[in-house]
């Protein structure tokens, strides 16, 4: 429900104006501006950091796994 | 003798950094990792395939496994050393409509004493222009926790994780994302097997041990912004940040740095990342006395400590998607990465070498964190 209640009140701002154009987007689509261009080794590097520090989430990708001793 | 495992990691990794109107590229990886540190090996695989269906699904699975062998600190002052496997395997489903993108993902992981189920579900629209990608996520983990030397014991624990995350092109050159995430935990969330540590006159060490005892709820809030901008040459400069609070008082701020450089066929990466965090307020490095508090734990990832990672990698890509003779597959690349981790414990003595109240050193680690891998495009 909220889920549908933020995207029909977001969509009445669709005439916002883009302000990059899709043909000046070139570099953002080198892959080198790939957010997570590597999801098995993202997640996997973050299951190390939760298990070896108390903080968890909000780095947008995540992994999981154990906490050994 | 384990452990936690936290099966957050399959829900949250489902989320990642959405792009709502295009589905994610066919591939697969095979990857290889290895921990070495603190007297723990962990090492094994993963292995990711995706497939399209159409061109409004996607399909994806995991096999991942921890081969665990360990002699830390914590195994090695109060129990034996052990050897155990965690197989965790998960698939998930895209399902893209227009500027919407829906994810479902169920995640499954087994070991010994602890059993780990998520099931998670998100929602990405791309809006004005495809300029901004908004992502809602919801997760829920039903987690079962036994103890290997006690067939009777056993105690859930559910998990419930909220997610929401903006993607936002800032500029020709500049891309950035911001992710809030809340996480409550409510049931067994002790490891069964560890223990405090509390002052004792008639012990001739002058300290005793007895079992943890954590609260049975926890509620955690996190935010994280990354930005990435193209260098006036052909490079990507990385900054993230997170600030991190919970209800047991730990709050940590973590900062990292990236810099990402092509060369021909070789992308090379260098990463620096720097943590900081407060305790938890039942944290003690050494009680009063016996039962001395209502919740008591001497867990170091719960103690206040800094760390920092120095990550270096190379990937080659040696299939190019120029009419090679591959087949089906499009493009070919291998990656290996090494991360140097140091922490630094400020309130986690080092009782290894059995030496006198008072007069242990505080502990430290340092872990080399390996990965090799293949990932193919098809």
């Amino acid at each position: 429900m909220l889920t549908v209640v933020v995207l029909a009140g977001l969509s009445g701002c669709s005439s916002i104006e883009p302000w990059v154009k899709p043909y000046e987007r070139d570099k953002l689509a080198d892959p080198i501006m790939a957010l997570d261009g590597d999801p098995v080794s993202t997640a996997y590097i973050q299951h190390v950091y939760e298990a070896r520090e108390g903080a968890r989430g909000g780095e947008g990708a995540a992994g999981g796994g154990c906490g050994c001793n | 003798m384990i452990r936690r495992v936290l099966l957050i990691a399959a829900a949250l990794s489902a989320f990642g950094a959405a792009k709502a109107g295009v589905l994610p590229d066919d591939r697969a990886d095979v990857l290889y990792h290895r921990y070495d540190g603190g007297g723990v090996t962990i090492d094994g695989p993963s292995i990711l395939v995706r497939k399209k269906a159409g061109k409004s699904l996607s399909f994806v699975g995991n096999y991942y496994v921890d081969m665990i062998s360990s002699a830390s600190i914590d195994v090695i002052t109060t129990a034996s050393p052990y050897t155990e496997e965690r197989t965790q395997w998960s698939m998930g489903m895209d399902y893209l409509r227009g500027n919407t993108t829906m994810r479902v993902n169920y995640a499954t992981s087994e070991e010994s004493d602890f059993d780990a189920e998520t099931v998670s579900f998100s929602v990405s629209q791309d809006m004005f222009g495809d300029l901004t990608t908004l992502t809602l996520s919801y997760a829920l983990g039903d987690d079962l926790v036994r103890k290997s030397d006690d067939s009777t014991f056993e105690a859930p624990l559910d998990r419930q994780i909220y997610g929401v995350g903006i993607t936002q092109i800032l500029t020709k050159n500049l891309i950035s994302t911001i992710n809030i995430e809340t996480i409550t935990e409510e049931g067994y969330l002790n490891n069964p097997y560890r223990s405090v540590r509390y002052f004792d006159p008639d012990s001739e060490l002058g300290y005793s041990f007895e079992g943890e005892l954590y609260p049975n709820t926890r509620t955690s809030n996190a935010v994280g912004i990354r930005m990435r901008y193209f260098l006036p040459y052909r490079a990507a400069l990385e900054g993230e940040y997170r600030f991190f609070t919970d209800t047991w008082d730990i709050e940590s701020n973590t900062v990292a740095f990236s810099y990402i450089h092509p060369w021909k066929e070789w992308t090379f990466t260098g990463k620096f990342r720097y943590h900081d965090q407060t305790g938890a307020h039942f944290y003690s490095d050494l009680f009063g006395r016996s039962e001395e508090t209502n919740f008591r734990g001497r867990d170091k990832e719960l103690s206040e400590l800094t760390s920092y990672t120095l990550m270096m990698q190379a990937a080659y890509e040696f299939l190019r998607d120029d009419g090679n003779d591959w087949g089906f597959i499009k493009r070919g690349k291998i990656t290996a990465s090494l991360n140097l981790l140091h922490v630094d414990y400020h309130d986690f003595s080092d009782l290894s070498a059995g030496q006198p109240l008072g007069e242990e050193p505080l502990y430290d680690l340092d872990a080399n964190i390996f990965q090799i891998y293949f990932s193919f495009f098809y």
